[in-house]
């Protein structure tokens, strides 16, 4: 087994720099019962809650020193027990992110690795009963923390506890993997480490953390220091025998740990692919802590984690982590918010589905004033009654009050008198997508409403400009494309004419912002972003499988990408006739590059491409659709569809932003990672199209300098 | 019309006192969340009293601005998990906030409308230092309504010195290192800690817990006091030896109706007598108690003779003294501060009065010989309270014994 002690670690320290914010390890006395001494031991970098304390190697070394001293001191008798607690609200965020990634080899990423394994299980050697009061925030490596104590406590009012490495192309590998099932079995487990984070990382809240058996008590936060100690105190007199329903025994070994262990692989496959690297390698860290010593858990934790941090995966998502969590807040390209015009009562030009869901989400997010219109009076009552149903249901889930129901829905109002749209500061219009139709009821809600009030379209294909042609103030006019379903897609493409002015575009992102929503400013060129290299995608596709591709080999050609649905699963998705027409609008505007198929138009007709069963699972392809696209000679290799489907992407990636479409190739990632889900292992898009070469193949350099890539061997 | 109740004072609980300003245990920590904390304590040990069923609860602070304003009562019942539907307010009496609020809630319970009510007091002196953000009105100097000394506490306690002549400094100070040494005795015995709640506290080594009294100083010597300075005046009597020190800290008891306790199953500490508050002079404030004293005694139909055990709140040894001359008891007497007092672990203005009624309460369970004892304090701007209070486990033979 690795001897920890005998690795020097100082060289981490050096690499570390000057710039670690350092989380220091306090340590002050704490009176017990019976003249007993409790060490308290306080994480603490000195900053405020807004600066999480995060584990670096200066930190862990610290943790360790202090640990040794505690273990001297109670090989003396000094101390009866050690408890580690964090800063107020937080214990630790886990690994300082920004220091992984700056990792320069796989030696330093062994050896940091292994600092972890070192610091955090000298917890559980010193000799004395040990304690982790989780008093707030613990995530990754901070949760890790109280897995080597041997008893913990959990804060009420604790928001965020979680091992969500595996979202982020890790694995939790500093006695994550290994202990955690082994504490709260393997199928409490599995939902920590492989469900939640992939669960648009999930966290669990103070009560979670305590019903999994992750802590073994819970204490309100009012008192939660104080009722910690006493509960220590407890403990370490025997007042208090601690019991852990949920400690898998013999029978759970034996029968439902390596079934667990089967069914997760299978779901996992089946809803990521088998692409992303660290969930499966978490998989296989899991199931291997069936049995055996935490030390050999220990060491497989090591190598797996250094192979994972030298990968190209891991630093993909870290790029595509930071683009969600910073690049959203500040984005590019956007005016000053000062500029921004109030937004009192909202206009929805449009009854129907997606207007109405529309309205609802303006209503719930800005609770202003929301009147819908349609050309009849019984369109425009079926969209307010839709809203108030939804609303309804919001209030029977328990997710707004009685009184929040009664706000909303007092707030909805239908009409078919564009007159009473006169004092709206925001008109939105979602009607059906034909250019005139569009131009001409904006042009007619313009004679209502003030010069200045915000004109804004959710159009997906059509020319933002164009649809502004007879305005008489087009530079009021901006795009706002939602993605459907409109109250789970967190993205906004929000399109910039040329006409359009910086209060307009301002009002725009912090209207954004307000529905709790990610904007990314794009031109008003066709398909914008997402659709625009969906298209790519889909025509590759499709071209593939008119030269006479069959549709399966298509969709295994794609599959390296771990894209969350293949092709074929995309167009049952969106609709073979919406497929159609977005490949139609791309092929006319650039001809030369958009394939259009008409075999889709012909599937489209004939309304299936897929068979299911009486759930709506996906069994095959259907035989009628197959006989549809059959007929094409010049069928070809799943790796030539994927070598022409990347240099496709990288081809339009490029044309994009040299013609503006975006400020850089992070908003591409960003919009695609949002708006079409592509994986944090791609880093969205680009890191993907640099790391396969398919940057260079096209236009012989890349889109990031350096590549965002593993540092390999 | 209402029924008058019987008023029983069922338990009580205070924070360990801080020393104020940046170097005390409690400087990172809210005044709000120490008598919140008190309240969570106070609540816990007495899990008989259902929590809806509290009336109301009354917070004493008297700086009620920052982290002691937005109504305390409210704001630290919501924050204690108190049911919302509790009501709750803030009141101010200065030093005797705390002993007021008791005494209110008590005229509330006898009158009829609450069964059950926690009164308590907060001061972080550190946070809010005495006369921080006062304004007081011009009229009170220009029309002579108060003398200067009025608002300097320690001038109003030299005054008390000019006033009673035999009132000497060395007895203040010999008085001043009993109350040292009771509290010393009183912690060595753990008769102090049974009413303490532990605060967590944050300090620049991380997490501690406040267990203790941080100002306690067992080793004082009159040698030592002696020495001290007189910052008051010049050669004059009052030094930080033979004073209560400025301090953080809070309290809270919870009162209820006789038959209240009853019903619950509670056991009361102590049966309400009476009690008053009474006004002198502004300059010389430190007298108060005896006014107030004679008021309670009158209402009660009880003499002095039939009082056993004094709580005094120690603002001054000198206002301590002139109290017990005034009723011809001896500086040395057992039934005054038998643990000691303000002077040994702190004075924390509003919070200090439940404090005194928590020590009382104790000393009635192991004192079954005493039937009466009253709590006393003196109050800025000339005033004073006294409470006085029966044993519940009064028995006649003890006595006799």
């Amino acid at each position: 087994m690795t001897d920890y002690t005998k690795i020097d670690f100082d060289s981490l320290v050096a690499l570390a720099g000057d710039d670690e914010v350092v989380t220091h390890s306090y340590v002050r006395d704490v009176p017990l019962s019976g003249g007993k001494t409790l060490a308290l031991l306080t994480l603490d970098n000195g900053r405020d809650h807004t600066r999480p304390n995060t584990l670096g190697a200066a930190t862990l070394l610290e943790y360790a020193k202090t640990l040794d001293e505690l273990k001297a001191r109670a090989a003396a008798g000094e101390i009866d027990g050690v408890a580690v607690t964090g800063k107020p609200f937080i214990l630790a965020a886990g690994a300082d992110l920004s220091k992984v990634a700056e990792i320069p080899d796989k030696e330093t990423a062994k050896k940091f690795v292994q600092l972890g394994h070192f610091a955090l299980a000298k917890l559980g050697e010193v000799g004395v009963p040990s304690f982790v009061f989780y008093n707030g925030l613990a995530l990754g490596g901070g949760l890790e923390i109280g897995l080597h104590a041997d008893y913990r406590t959990v804060d009420a009012s604790a928001p965020a506890l979680a091992l969500p490495e595996v979202f982020l192309g890790l694995i939790p590998g500093w006695g994550g993997a290994t202990i955690l099932p082994n504490l709260i079995g393997i199928e409490n487990a599995l939902k920590v480490v492989i469900e939640n984070p992939l669960k648009q990382n999930r966290t669990l809240k103070g009560q979670d953390a305590f019903d999994l058996g992750i802590a073994d008590a819970i204490f309100p936060s009012v008192s939660y220091l104080e009722d910690s100690i006493r509960w220590a105190d407890d403990v370490v007199s025997g007042r208090i025998k601690v019991k852990r329903p949920n400690e898998p025994g013999k029978v759970e070994r034996l029968v439902k740990w390596d079934a667990a262990i089967g069914i997760a692989t299978k779901m996992l496959k089946s809803r990521i692919g088998s692409i992303p690297k660290s969930p499966y390698a978490a998989l296989d860290l899991m199931k291997a802590a069936k049995s055996g010593t935490r030390a050999e858990g220990f060491q497989r934790e090591d190598e797996v984690l250094t192979e994972l941090i030298g990968g190209d995966q891991l630093h993909a998502s870290i790029y595509a982590f930071n683009l969600v969590q910073k690049r959203t807040k500040r984005p590019a390209g956007a005016p000053d918010k000062a500029l921004a015009k109030k937004v009192t009562k909202v206009g929805v030009l449009g009854a129907g589905y997606m207007a109405s869901q529309l309205a609802l989400l303006f209503v719930r997010r800005l609770r202003v004033p929301v009147v819908i219109t349609d050309i009849d009076q019984a369109r425009v009552d079926k969209g307010v009654a839709y809203i108030a149903e939804e609303i309804d249901k919001l209030l029977e889930k328990g997710r707004i009050s009685p009184d929040e129901s009664n706000r909303l829905k007092a707030l909805v109002t239908g009409t078919v008198d564009k007159a009473d749209f006169a004092d709206c500061d925001w008109v939105i219009e979602a009607v059906f997508e034909e250019l005139e139709i569009k131009q001409n009821v904006f042009a007619e809600v313009e004679q209502h409403i003030s010069p200045e009030a915000v004109l804004a379209t959710n159009t997906s294909s059509l020319s933002v400009e164009q649809i502004g042609a007879k305005l008489a103030h087009p530079e009021r006019l901006v795009g706002f494309h939602f993605f459907t379903p409109v109250a789970v897609m967190p993205l906004i493409e929000v399109v910039k004419t040329p006409h359009t002015d910086e209060a307009t575009l301002s009002t725009a992102m912090v209207a954004a912002k307000n529905l709790r929503k990610n904007a990314v400013i794009t031109a008003d060129t066709p398909g914008f972003v997402v659709n625009r290299l969906l298209a790519v995608l889909l025509g590759e596709a499709m071209r593939a499988v008119d030269e006479g591709t069959s549709f399966q080999t298509v969709d295994e050609a794609i599959a390296p990408l771990g894209l969350p649905m293949a092709p074929s699963a995309l167009l049952d998705l969106v609709g073979l006739k919406v497929g159609a027409h977005v490949l139609d609008t791309h092929h006319a505007a650039f001809p030369d590059r958009f394939y259009r198929s008409e075999n889709l138009h012909k599937l489209a007709a004939y309304g299936k491409l897929l068979e299911k069963d009486d759930k709506g699972r996906v069994k095959g392809f259907d035989k009628g659709a197959m006989k549809i696209v059959a007929g094409g000679k010049n069928s070809r290799t799943a790796d030539e569809i994927l070598i022409a489907l990347q240099d496709g992407l990288a081809r339009e990636v490029r044309l994009m932003l040299d013609g503006g479409v975006v400020e850089a190739a992070e908003d591409i990632d960003l919009c695609m990672v949002l708006g079409a889900g592509f994986p944090f292992q791609m880093g969205g898009l680009t890191p993907y199209l640099d790391r396969v070469g398919a940057s260079e193949r096209v236009f012989g350099d890349t889109f990031h300098h350096p590549m965002i890539t593993g540092v390999g061997a | 019309m209402a029924d008058q109740a019987e008023v029983v004072f069922v338990d009580g609980v205070r924070t360990p006192f801080g020393k104020a300003g940046d170097k005390g245990m409690y400087w990172n920590t809210r005044a709000d969340d120490l008598v919140v904390k008190a309240i969570v304590g106070l609540i816990e040990r007495n899990p008989n009293v259902p929590k809806d069923r509290i009336d109301d609860v009354a917070i004493a602070a008297t700086t009620q601005t920052g982290d002691q304003g937005l109504t305390l009562g409210r704001t630290a019942a919501i924050l204690a998990g108190l049911p919302k539907t509790v009501p709750g307010f803030s009141i101010d009496r200065m030093c005797a906030g705390a002993m007021t609020a008791a005494a209110m809630m008590s005229g509330s319970i006898g009158f009829g409308m609450y069964d059950l009510a926690i009164a308590g007091g907060v001061e972080h002196m550190g946070h809010h230092p005495m006369g921080s953000g006062v304004d007081p009105n011009p009229r009170f100097l220009t029309e002579k309504l108060v003398g200067e000394d009025a608002l300097v506490m320690g001038a109003t306690a030299e005054r008390i010195h000019d006033r009673f002549p035999q009132l000497t400094k060395e007895r203040s100070d010999r008085y001043a290192l009993a109350s040292q040494q009771k509290t010393a005795a009183a912690y060595a015995a753990g008769k102090i800690q049974q009413d303490l709640v532990p605060v967590a506290i944050r300090t620049d080594e991380g997490w501690g817990l406040a267990t203790r009294d941080e100002v306690m100083r067992p080793e004082t010597t009159l040698e030592g006091l002696a020495a001290l300075k007189t910052p008051f005046r010049p050669h004059g009597r009052i030094t930080a030896g033979n004073a209560s020190g400025l301090n953080d800290g809070a309290t809270a008891a919870i009162l209820a109706s006789g038959a209240a306790a009853k019903e619950l199953g509670l056991t009361p500490k102590m049966k309400l007598v009476s009690f008053a508050f009474a006004g002198v002079d502004p300059e010389i404030m430190g007298i108060g108690p005896i006014p107030a004293t004679e008021k309670a005694l009158r209402k009660a139909g009880l003499s002095i003779d039939d009082i056993d055990l004094f709580e005094m709140n120690e603002a001054f040894a000198v206002q301590v003294l002139s109290f017990m001359d005034h009723y011809g008891i001896a500086d040395d007497d057992p039934r005054v501060n038998p643990w000691g007092g303000a002077i040994a672990v702190g004075h924390p203005l509003a919070s200090s009065g439940v404090r005194l009624m928590n020590q009382l309460a104790s000393q009635f369970t192991e004192r079954p010989d005493v039937r009466y004892g009253i709590t006393s304090m003196c109050v800025g701007l000339g005033q004073g309270g006294t409470m006085i209070w029966e044993n519940p486990n009064f028995n006649k033979k003890a006595k006799k014994a």
